[in-house]
């Protein structure tokens, strides 16, 4: 295995609508920013790969637009995946890992607001039995928390501690869309939103990105002082059919964990559960201990830019990987309907 | 709600063997009659918004004009411009109007048209490198023989009425010859 690192990442301010620009507007200054931060231009990247969804666009190939922030022409190696830019740098760590490339660009975003989002998600569903009935996403994460309340796996007192303490946390995150919380009392006495969903269980719907440099060995550590090395990353994938799982628990994360070597201690952990009652779900396949600081930017529970949020969990563990505020972390990352598919990310300081 | 079956397309006639499916070479028994159609109605409304660059190129158009946007790096004009120069990567804020003259890049002589609004065929669709910009706009001619379109043929929109200018590409109703000489291949290098 080749030693890779992230070694930058830069993400926009996430708001619910970035009414005024249109997508390759918004994503210029964040992969800019990451680019200057390492002193690169696009002439040093080997392979660009990038997320997005033509659903939340409501365009055909938006991506290609996009790609005009990264100055693609003269042509460049580029590649794109229908996901999580988590899934990106998945595919940039495996060609790095091949020896085609030594860096890698990586960036993911999405503008949600033109559309309905949660009518958008259910198109991800299968088209011939689920997809006609047009299930909102909300509604659907709602079946799984109606799971989980039901098998005592959760509570909806736990529930409104998981959105008090990662919004509170966003406080630190100058990044965050939605900032600080009533008391988890007031949380309670809040009416149902999609029972048994209030609305502080739910994500807001943001605009946004991110951006990762990704560099092997001493070009890593040419680039960063303190690379943010990733020790391990594995994603694994439930059944596409929701009626065939178990929405109790996320097998697909424990095996990712434990592929990517989630074992010793952690000093945080980045998890991208959008709703309240998957954050448990997520923590208890990694099998952390308690001493684990989780979230410290607030998670998608504080912003979640659809196909960028989970790539943001691996930028914020390695952005405090090179700041030199923790040494190892393990960040995670979700896609698909009710935490179908999940990936998991090990990062380290040191050499 | 009641579909149609012979009304819920909206794709062109094509003439017989030209895209169509094959028969499958492997027979498929099913015993009973197979579900062949399954009919889902469904749509999704998009408020998009064009963006910064995208929408001083759609205001101008309002006033007949043809805004392009400046690479700050290579000088070059975009156009229409969607705020950002592909090959530098870098936001395009100087807007420089271009045109409305032109000169035919590309050319294809239609003889099947698709959609609602296609003109009579046959017609020629072409690109159209408006005077100062290094891309070319897309469109049909008009008031001319198919046969006599031509590479490096000078041309000018035609615009619809002042009373139906809108935000739109439609106000470009169609692009027609003028009285200039031809414009040298080689001149068109790096913009085909």
């Amino acid at each position: 295995m080749r030693d890779v690192a992230i070694v930058s990442v830069a993400q926009s301010q996430h708001r619910r609508a970035a009414a005024e620009l249109n997508e390759v507007e918004m994503i210029q200054p964040v992969i800019r920013a990451a680019l200057d931060q390492v002193g690169a231009t696009i002439s040093d990247i080997d392979f660009t790969c990038s997320g997005s969804s033509d659903y939340l666009a409501g365009q055909a190939f938006s991506f290609v637009m996009t790609l005009d922030a990264v100055g693609a022409w003269p042509p460049i190696v580029e590649s794109h995946v229908e996901m999580d830019g988590a899934w990106a740098l998945y595919e940039a760590w495996l060609k790095i890992q091949t020896g085609a490339a030594d860096t890698a660009f990586v960036y993911s975003y999405s503008k949600a607001s033109p559309g309905d989002l949660p009518r958008v998600m259910s198109r991800m569903l299968d088209p011939y039995y689920a997809g006609p009935l047009w299930p909102d996403s909300v509604a659907y994460a709602g079946l799984q928390a109606r799971a989980m309340l039901d098998a005592g796996v959760t509570t909806e007192q736990r529930m409104a501690e998981v959105a008090h303490r990662n919004r509170e946390a966003a406080r630190n995150n100058p990044n965050a869309q939605v900032v600080g919380s009533a008391s988890v009392e007031d949380l309670l006495a809040a009416p149902m939103f999609s029972d048994p969903l209030r609305v502080h269980d739910c994500p807001p719907i943001s605009d946004g990105g991110v951006a990762v440099v990704l560099a092997a060995g001493d070009r890593a550590r040419d680039w960063a002082e303190r690379p943010a090395w990733i020790r391990g990353i594995d994603h694994r994938i439930d059944s596409h059919q929701v009626g065939a799982r178990d929405l109790t628990t996320a097998p697909s994360v424990a095996i990712a964990a434990q592929r990517a070597g989630v074992d010793g201690a952690f000093d945080v952990a980045e998890v991208h559960a959008p709703f309240t009652h998957q954050e448990q779900l997520v923590l208890d396949g990694l099998g952390l201990g308690d001493d684990v600081v989780v979230n410290p930017s607030g998670g998608a529970l504080a912003a979640n830019p659809m196909m960028a949020a989970g790539l943001i969990r691996l930028g914020e563990v390695a952005t405090r990987i090179m700041d030199g505020s923790v040494g190892r972390g393990v960040a995670h990352a979700t896609a698909g309907q009710l935490l179908q598919q999940n990936l998991v990310c090990v990062l380290e300081g040191g050499d | 709600m009641t579909v149609d079956p012979s009304e819920d397309r909206s794709v062109s006639v094509l003439p017989d063997d030209l895209w169509t499916q094959p028969t499958p070479s492997v027979p498929v028994d099913l015993g009973d009659e197979p579900v062949r159609r399954q009919v889902v109605p469904g749509s999704m409304r998009y408020d998009y918004t064009p963006g910064l660059a995208s929408s001083r190129f759609l205001r101008g158009l309002a006033e007949k004009r043809i805004l392009g946007e400046r690479c700050p790096e290579t000088g070059e004009v975009y156009v229409p411009p969607r705020g950002v120069s592909p090959v530098s990567g870098l936001p395009t804020t100087e807007q420089v109007e271009v045109g409305p003259s032109a000169t035919i890049t590309a050319f294809c002589v239609v003889h099947i048209g698709f959609g609602v609004n296609a003109p009579p065929t046959p017609f020629v669709s072409a690109l159209f490198l408006p005077d100062g910009a290094a891309v070319s706009l897309y469109g049909t001619m008009g008031e001319i023989p198919y046969d006599e379109v031509r590479i490096g043929m000078r041309v000018e929109p035609v615009w619809v009425d002042d009373d139906q200018l809108t935000e739109s590409m439609e106000n470009i109703r169609y692009w027609r010859p003028i009285d200039e000489p031809d414009v040298p291949a080689e001149q068109l290098k790096g913009h085909m």
